[in-house]
């Protein structure tokens, strides 16, 4: 009887372990989906101010548990909150030392009159938001930039300034009423 | 007069109307004016572009802006005149900012562009055809929306084609004039929608507080000899002409969540719409003026102004007599959904169908001062007309916490007030819901933008190792064959010095060869020739031994 069960047992202990190689080769997650969970929180400026060269190495990092989640001054405190929720850890005030969060969003503009056309801003563009060649002018495409401000330590000329990106009717914002209350965010 | 429906929504208000402030004298046509002011964007979708220049004559009824983009309209010109600039002016819209406009200088020539009306001929046209007639009269939806109705008119094949002349909004008369004048034309229009979308029947809504509306329409529909349109009247509640709301009232169904009255085989129209399709087919006509109501007691003379599009606010006004002393503030809509304006220098747009000045006890201006904590009551849930939770929604809205809010369909409110008229605490809840709703939508197209973001900074990430790997491929490709050459050339020099030395070995043993055999003609010589030889070796011997002296 004893022999018939250890049998049995080591019957479905088998098939059982067959089934999780399977499924473990079959099921592969490739990569690490928290990475991609983060990266889906983070601005995508690719700005850098984080330390790290990129906001999926940032978010690389913080999943490792190499980066702390106040790293990021554009997504500011709405991009630390959701971080706290998704990695359920506690909400940490921005880290002044990578800079603080912008009161309103920019985009940057090159003075086209001045613009030498060097190409080196264009090289340093994250999201290939900069239109032009070696000695023609260059242009921002403003749809495409994320304000992240890269191009400007290295443009020679000092032709690319930051400005406020457009408030128009399409998206301007219906204000809450006054006397109504303005918590940041409810967790 | 009796209502001959026994369906109902959920919620409503029964409201003060005050429409016989403006519902007493006949439409008026506005006067010509010097100016004239045409956003772009006077409709749900993209703005036009702009097809004019500046300095350019324009005739009445040119196309000033448009795009081939799908969800859009064109904008026309009023008048015949000069387009004297293209640029920012204020518009009608609760934020009092700027948008783009033309400015047209009228001739007072009142020049049309020549005119083909299709007329009749409609009824063997096929809907593509007609839909585009639509499209480029610049027709949008008329009932506040301004939805380009030719997108509204892509289903084909709908069962129940409905006019919706109900106007349950407090204070508004043009739908009511409109239908009391001009029944025959807006049944025309009606006609051809439905001959655009094949519907089977079309039913004329109407509320019981508009019984001359109603009888114009019934005298109409008698006139017709097709068994078409059939007059239905709904029991006055606000707010039954939503379209949802109507919807459910005639049909007994109820639109979809996240879907369109398409989907339960029914198109609900304005009566103003179709009266512009009228228009356009039958006048060739673009949407170049509308019906607008001025009424409240900050109007001296409240009536009903046929007027053209980009008109000014303050000019209308004037032709009603004016501000009376009373006059306080001017709310652009009705008292329920409208918004208020702080400038009549504004234009006349397709979506406005009310200019209401209120005096200071007519209308309570919007409540900005802080208002009292909800107590819960849940009286908004009770007349909410969408079967909403207001209170959760107003909690969710002002804590922003949005994706709650948006999980308690906040994005099904239709902003009708009846919460905020009913609320005992005066919260403005809609004002709090448009609020969350535009911070949705920025989040939405944040995260729209860093999703472009992050999908042009893989590509260049991509593009950059693309190449880095390109560039290092050519370089080894380039020492392996630089190798390739210099290995050969080694070899050669190898083969070349090999070749010498077996050369000068070569030499160096015919030599060796060549020593060791001894000249064949010093045997068997002469004595006379061994003297000779004798004496040339001594000379030799002699002159060799003299050099070597003389290098000493």
């Amino acid at each position: 009887m004893l022999t018939v069960v250890v049998i049995l047992l080591a019957v479905v202990a088998a098939i059982f372990g067959l089934l999780l190689g399977y499924s473990a080769i079959r099921f592969k997650v490739e990569g690490n989906p928290v990475v991609d969970q983060i990266d889906a929180l983070l601005p995508q400026t690719q700005c850098g101010q984080c330390t790290y060269p990129g906001c999926r190495p940032y978010a690389e990092a913080m999943a490792n548990g190499e980066a702390e989640i106040n790293q990021c001054p554009p997504g500011g405190e709405a991009t630390i909150a959701a971080l706290a929720d998704l990695l359920n850890v506690e909400v940490l005030p921005l880290n002044a030392e990578h800079g603080e969060a912008k009161e309103t969003k920019t985009i940057v503009f090159i003075d086209e009159q001045t613009c030498i056309g060097c190409t080196l801003c264009i090289q340093a563009c994250p999201v290939d938001a900069i239109l032009g060649a070696a000695k023609q002018m260059h242009t921002i495409i403003s749809s495409e930039c994320t304000g992240c401000d890269l191009c400007i330590p290295p443009c020679p000329v000092d032709c690319i300034h930051i400005i406020p990106v457009e408030q128009n009717l399409n998206n301007w914002k219906s204000p809450l009423p006054n006397g109504g209350h303005s918590a940041p965010r409810a967790g | 007069m009796e209502s001959t429906t026994a369906k109902h929504f959920h919620g409503g208000l029964h409201l003060d109307y005050h429409k016989e402030i403006s519902s007493q004298s006949a439409i008026a046509a506005c006067k010509p004016q010097q100016r004239y002011v045409i956003p772009l964007q006077q409709h749900i979708g993209a703005a036009g572009k702009v097809i004019v220049e500046k300095g350019q004559r324009v005739l009445k009824g040119q196309m000033l802006a448009t795009t081939k983009k799908l969800i859009s309209a064109p904008v026309h010109s009023p008048v015949s005149g000069t387009v004297i600039e293209i640029g920012k002016h204020a518009v009608a819209h609760p934020s009092g900012m700027e948008a783009d406009c033309i400015i047209i200088e009228n001739d007072f020539q009142d020049e049309w562009l020549e005119r083909n009306p299709v007329g009749d001929n409609y009824h063997q046209m096929n809907s593509h055809d007609l839909r585009n007639i639509v499209r480029n009269a610049g027709i949008v939806g008329l009932g506040g929306a301004v939805f380009p109705t030719a997108i509204k008119q892509t289903e084909i094949n709908i069962n129940t084609l409905i006019i919706n002349g109900i106007e349950c909004e407090p204070y508004i008369t043009c739908d009511d004039r409109l239908m009391q004048e001009r029944a025959r034309e807006i049944l025309s229009g009606a006609d051809i929608i439905g001959h655009i979308i094949k519907a089977r029947e079309c039913i004329i809504a109407i509320e019981d507080n508009k019984p001359e509306a109603a009888a114009a329409i019934q005298a109409a529909i008698d006139e017709d000899e097709t068994d078409f349109f059939q007059l239905q009247i709904i029991p006055t509640l606000y707010p039954s002409g939503s379209e949802k709301q109507l919807i459910t009232l005639i049909t007994g169904k109820e639109v979809p969540m996240n879907g369109l009255p398409a989907d339960i085989d029914v198109l609900c129209q304005n009566v103003g719409t179709a009266y512009a399709i009228h228009q356009a087919v039958f006048k060739d006509e673009p949407l170049i003026s509308r019906i607008v109501t001025f009424t409240g007691e900050g109007i001296t003379q409240p009536q009903n102004l046929e007027v053209p599009i980009g008109t000014y606010i303050a000019d209308c006004v004037e032709q009603c007599g004016g501000y009376s002393k009373d006059a306080y503030c001017m709310i652009m809509g009705g008292p329920m959904m409208g918004y208020s304006i702080n400038s009549d220098q504004i234009p006349i747009v397709k979506a406005c169908n009310c200019v209401l000045v209120s005096s200071s006890d007519e209308i309570q201006p919007a409540n900005t001062e802080a208002h009292m904590p909800c107590i819960r009551c849940g009286r908004c849930v009770e007349v909410c007309p969408s079967k909403l939770l207001p209170q959760q929604l107003y909690w969710y809205s002002s804590t922003a916490n949005f994706e709650r809010a948006a999980e308690y369909h906040l994005f099904d409110c239709i902003e009708c007030g009846c919460c905020t008229y009913v609320c005992p605490s005066q919260i403005p809840l809609v004002q709090y819901y448009r609020s969350a709703k535009s911070e949705i939508w920025a989040l939405q197209a944040d995260r729209k933008k860093s999703d472009a973001a992050r999908a042009r900074h893989e590509a260049r990430e991509h593009r950059l190792l693309l190449q880095k790997q390109e560039r290092e491929e050519r370089l080894r490709k380039k020492k392996e064959a630089l190798n390739r050459k210099k290995g050969k050339t080694e070899e050669n020099e190898l083969d070349a010095k090999k070749a010498a030395i077996a050369e000068a070995l070569a030499r160096v043993k015919k030599k060796k060869e060549t020593q060791d055999i001894a000249p064949k003609n010093t045997e068997n010589l002469t004595a006379d020739q061994e003297r000779q030889i004798r004496e040339a070796d001594q000379r030799r011997q002699h002159s060799q031994d003299q050099d070597d002296s003389a290098g000493k």
